[in-house]
């Protein structure tokens, strides 16, 4: 209870009883530094803090740098590392096949707004119960540094080499199609990220976060948007993101005058703290016109834009069997002999 | 016009046609050149299903365009005592009802062939060596139908009774085809059989026969079933147990999934109206794709239907499902390539690209029904493959065997339970303390597998197309790379006893043989027949079933001096894959024997073909 005088000593273990080192994923082989570690590990955190069974979970990718990193966390979950760009349709069929687990996807931001482009709109558009994270370094990394379709107009390669092209909202993008959760964060920012994935977890429609995240290597000079120097320069959060799950006591540091709460279908809450007059995340067309209105200052706008707890997700829409159809007894997936015999006669 | 490949009078004509009055009973092709959108598949269907309630072995043909509505387009109906259902190179009676292709419908005929059309089109003055009923169809529409907008419709079905009387259908029979047809509509019932019996009064009163075409009762069709090899292979999967379904619509395998989702919203929706499958209209085929393999790889028993351009768009997928070994199956109903090529014609033309699609080494088992039967068993047999198997499995059939209507013994309800192969549940891994997701611990080349959500610490593995050991991590190493690899020949040679087996006709005597697969069977089928009466030449037979060969193909092979391969494809694609896979020495007995303009093969373009390579 939020009365209690002494904060409890930090848990060793979550509310369903696992230690933190039970989300931990193998060693990761991305560069030292590189924005996509930063994520892992938010996600483990917020995983762990949320007490999430980690076999309740299916990691999908595509391929990248940002793809590989799903073997970097959560190793008790089965995970999926397919084809570039391709990850929304494996997911789709997985989520499909087994609708009761919790579907996390990791994707670039070449795996997604170049190759991927075409299945990521239409993952959107289904509002598929998972939550895709975009690992968005303006580059190739994995092929050594070729723009993204997501590289700032302007934007320079270390080689020199200028970006003439306009970069693609993803965030704006994803409201615009039809993704009920969307926001947009930074790697280094290890308070927001971890209440926006707390958030996504508590969501039940698609989520979309696209979270900047240097690339070291290849992207992380002067003269790129995407560095970490630029982001420190450049941020700007429409809100400041706080997370209460539904098993918190959510009474805790309350300032009616400032917070906008959006009850969650879990019965959690996401508390956004007013930054900017009158944001409201669930105006799809406000949403849109700041992000367009930061991009033409120079900024990047972050936190969670958009938000609707309520649309039906595709698996709803789908009116499926409560049970995973994966696992269903061959007497509720074959048809009697009557069945057979019936459509046989009826073709005499 | 296109669908007649000879104009010449055949020196074996086939059926006795001619101004001769012996009765050729049984034994004839009828076509109806029409447009398509006029609706004539009523009509046509009313003929075939008289022909059918008659006791006589049937099949149709639709040739249609790829276009929705005004293009030529030809229905055949083979009438066969004998049950010979391939297609007919020959057309008996003509029924031309597109003036656009009138004249070429009517040049193409043999001498002694019949002809029906609308009067006013005068066809008679090309030829007088072929049998001419003009009908005055008009008039008699106009006459039986006062409402003009259905008067294009009705007008097919005045055809219906022109043929009907000068072929002596039983007439009891064809009102019950066509108060079947229009079962739910008592007035449009009415209406049609009112235009069915003015085409038959009139013939009745205004014309003379003098063609030979008759049907006579039979029983041959008794307990016979009629459906479509695409109706017959969503059964197949619905009765498999399919529960996830995804598509992009393309001719010719569209039908596939339309027919299969009316079939899962009547009888697998359970009682509380809730779905035991799902079905997702994909935005691509490699969408359609990587949904089946994700929710393989879940658990589901997945599909997709396509045809040859989204097997080409699939090929990426397809690596990824061979190499990281995931379930599901792909029907191919092919058709005409390459490219776009001829979308509403019939090929056997995806066999190599299917057989080894995508990069590096992949190869993949291929299924080949031979009949809507197969359809169905093999519709059903694919998915127990593919989770025993642990691969994407691929079933071949075609735009003829897909889109026409086909004589059939009923299906047989699956005898065995459904098969879903080497999964290890928490119970088994607490008893084994773990697994290697890629170990084969069996010897067949099968590792074991665990679905996402099984309860258990070890459960999890990481699937991935890159470079994996037995642990399912990420490796380079040569000798992991190459004993994967390695592995997976094995259980593509497990897969070899797993497949069904080429079906064997062979007398013991014969030098040669013929091996095809596919709905070059019915051709062939006949063509033997040709042979053996028109030359005494026996000719043994198989029919392959699946790729990979089982061990039957190379003992028939070396059993033979020559061996005629026979397939509906310019390149000789399943000669080549017996020749990588038969020993050299015996390669050298295969010929082969083409058959690739669009039009399903016909038994006298293979007896011909032989006949000259044997040198008779
Ligand atoms: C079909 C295909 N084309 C090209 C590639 C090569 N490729 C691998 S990763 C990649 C780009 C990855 O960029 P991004 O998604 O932004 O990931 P990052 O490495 O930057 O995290 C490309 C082009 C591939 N794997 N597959
Ligand atoms: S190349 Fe860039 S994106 Fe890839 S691991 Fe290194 S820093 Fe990260
Ligand atoms: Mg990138």
């Amino acid at each position: 209870m939020a009365t209690t005088a002494t904060p409890p000593p930090a848990p060793k273990v979550n509310r369903i009883g696992l230690p933190v080192l039970d989300y931990r994923g193998g060693k990761t082989t991305l560069c030292a530094g590189c924005g996509h570690n930063a994520i892992s590990e938010r996600i483990i955190d917020s995983l762990y803090e949320m007490g999430i069974q980690p076999e309740r979970v299916m990691k999908l990718s595509g391929i990248g740098c940002s793809s590989k990193s799903p073997a970097y966390f959560l190793s008790r979950a089965h995970s999926f590392n397919s084809v570039h760009g391709r990850m929304p349709s494996v997911a789709t069929g997985a989520l499909l096949a087994n609708k009761t687990m919790m579907g996390l996807g990791v994707s670039g931001d070449g795996d997604t707004a170049s190759i991927g482009m075409g299945q990521f709109v239409h993952l959107m558009r289904r509002n598929l119960p998972m939550i895709y994270i975009i690992e968005d370094n303006g580059v190739y990394g994995l092929t050594k540094g070729q723009f993204s379709a997501t590289a700032d107009l302007g934007s320079k390669l270390k080689t020199g080499v200028i970006n003439d092209l306009p970069a693609i909202d993803t965030c704006a993008l994803a409201i615009q199609l039809g993704a009920t959760f969307v926001g947009r964060s930074f790697s280094g920012d290890k308070k927001q990220l971890s209440a926006m994935l707390k958030a996504a977890i508590a969501h039940k429609g698609t989520v979309m976060l696209d979270v900047i995240s240097p690339c070291v290597t290849f992207n992380d000079h002067e003269g790129s948007t995407k560095s970490y120097k630029y982001m420190q320069e450049h941020e700007e959060a429409i809100a400041e993101v706080g997370f209460v799950p539904h098993f918190e006591d959510i009474s805790v540091d309350y300032d009616a005058g400032s917070t906008f709460d959006v009850r969650m279908h879990d019965g959690s809450h996401l508390r956004l703290h007013k930054l900017h007059e009158n944001y409201n995340p669930t105006d799809r067309v406000q949403a849109v016109k700041a992000l367009m209105e930061a991009h033409e200052k120079g900024e990047v706008l972050t936190g969670v834009f958009y938000i609707d707890p309520e649309k039906p997700t595709f698996t709803e829409l789908l009116n499926m069997v409560d049970d995973p159809l994966a696992t269903l007894p061959q007497e509720r997936t074959r048809p009697s002999k009557q069945v057979l015999d019936e459509i046989m006669n009826r073709l005499k | 016009m296109a669908t007649t490949n000879a104009s010449a009078p055949s020196a074996q004509g086939e059926s006795a046609a001619g101004s001769t009055t012996r009765p050729v009973v049984n034994d004839f092709s009828i076509q109806v050149a029409t447009v398509n959108g006029s609706g004539s598949q009523s009509a046509n269907a009313v003929l075939l299903k008289s022909i059918f309630g008659m006791g006589i072995p049937v099949s149709g043909k639709n040739l249609f365009p790829s276009n929705i509505a005004g293009l030529p387009t030809w229905y055949t109906i083979r009438a066969s005592k004998h049950g010979y259902v391939a297609r007919k190179k020959d057309i008996d009676i003509l029924v031309a009802m597109n003036p656009e292709t009138a004249k070429d419908d009517i040049l193409s005929l043999r001498a002694g062939s019949v002809a029906i059309y609308e009067e006013g089109l005068n066809l008679q003055q090309y030829r007088e060596d072929v049998i001419c009923y003009p009908v005055p169809f008009d008039k008699l529409t106009a006459q039986v139908c006062p409402e003009a907008k259905l008067r294009k419709l009705v007008r097919n079905m005045i055809y219906v009774g022109v043929v009907a009387k000068l072929t002596q259908m039983d007439m009891a029979v064809v009102e019950a085809a066509v108060r079947r047809q229009f079962a739910k509509k008592q007035k449009a019932a009415d209406l049609n059989w009112g235009a069915v019996q003015a085409g038959y009064d009139y013939t009745t009163q205004s014309l003379t026969k003098h063609d030979p075409f008759v049907l006579e009762r039979m029983h041959a069709t008794e307990g016979k079933i009629i459906i479509d090899g695409n109706a017959a292979a969503a059964l197949g999967a619905m009765f498999a147990g399919v529960t996830v379904v995804t598509w992009y619509p393309i001719t010719p395998s569209s039908s596939v999934v339309e027919q299969l989702i009316d079939y899962l919203k009547k009888y697998r929706v359970e009682q509380d109206g809730k779905a035991s499958f799902a079905v997702v209209q994909a935005e691509d085929e490699l969408a359609a794709v990587g949904m089946v393999l994700g929710a393989g790889w879940a658990g589901a028993r997945s599909m997709t239907a396509t045809s040859g351009p989204g097997i080409s768009l699939m090929a990426e997928f397809a690596g990824l499902g061979y190499f990281s070994e995931l379930p599901g199956v792909i029907f191919d109903v092919q058709r005409v390539g390459p490219s776009t090529g001829l979308p509403t014609r019939t090929m056997q033309g995806d066999l190599l690209s299917i057989a080894y699609l995508s990069h590096g080494d992949t190869k993949h088992v291929m299924l080949l029904p031979g009949s809507v039967k197969e359809c169905f068993e093999f519709g059903g047999a694919a998915f127990d493959l593919a989770e025993q198997l642990q691969t994407p499995i691929f079933v071949l059939s075609d735009l003829d065997l897909g889109m026409n209507n086909w004589m059939s013994e009923p299906f047989d309800y699956p005898e065995t339970p459904i098969q879903r192969g080497k999964v290890l549940t928490a119970e088994d891994l607490k008893r084994l303390g773990g697994f290697g997701r890629y170990k084969d611990v069996d010897g067949d080349g099968i590792p074991y597998r665990t679905l996402p959500g099984t309860d258990h610490p070890k459960a999890a593995y990481f699937t991935r197309g890159s470079g994996h050991n037995e642990q399912a991590l990420y490796t380079e190493r040569p000798d992991d790379y190459q004993n994967l690899m390695e592995r997976l020949n094995r259980k593509f040679d497990t897969a070899r006893t797993m497949v069904p087996a080429p079906v064997v006709v062979q007398n013991g005597k014969s030098k040669i043989g013929i091996i095809a697969f596919g709905t070059s069977d019915f051709a062939v089928t006949e063509s033997r027949d040709q042979m053996k009466k028109e030359y005494g030449l026996e000719v043994d037979y198989l029919r392959l079933r699946a790729w990979p060969f089982t061990p039957e193909v190379l003992d028939f092979v070396a059993s033979h001096e020559r061996v005629y391969v026979v397939e509906q494809n310019r390149d000789a694609q399943m000669l080549s894959l017996l020749k990588l896979d038969l020993p050299a020495e015996e390669t050298v007995r295969l010929r082969s024997v083409r058959h690739f303009n669009g039009l399903p093969i016909d038994a006298r373009s293979v007896t011909d073909e032989i006949v000259l390579q044997e040198g008779i």
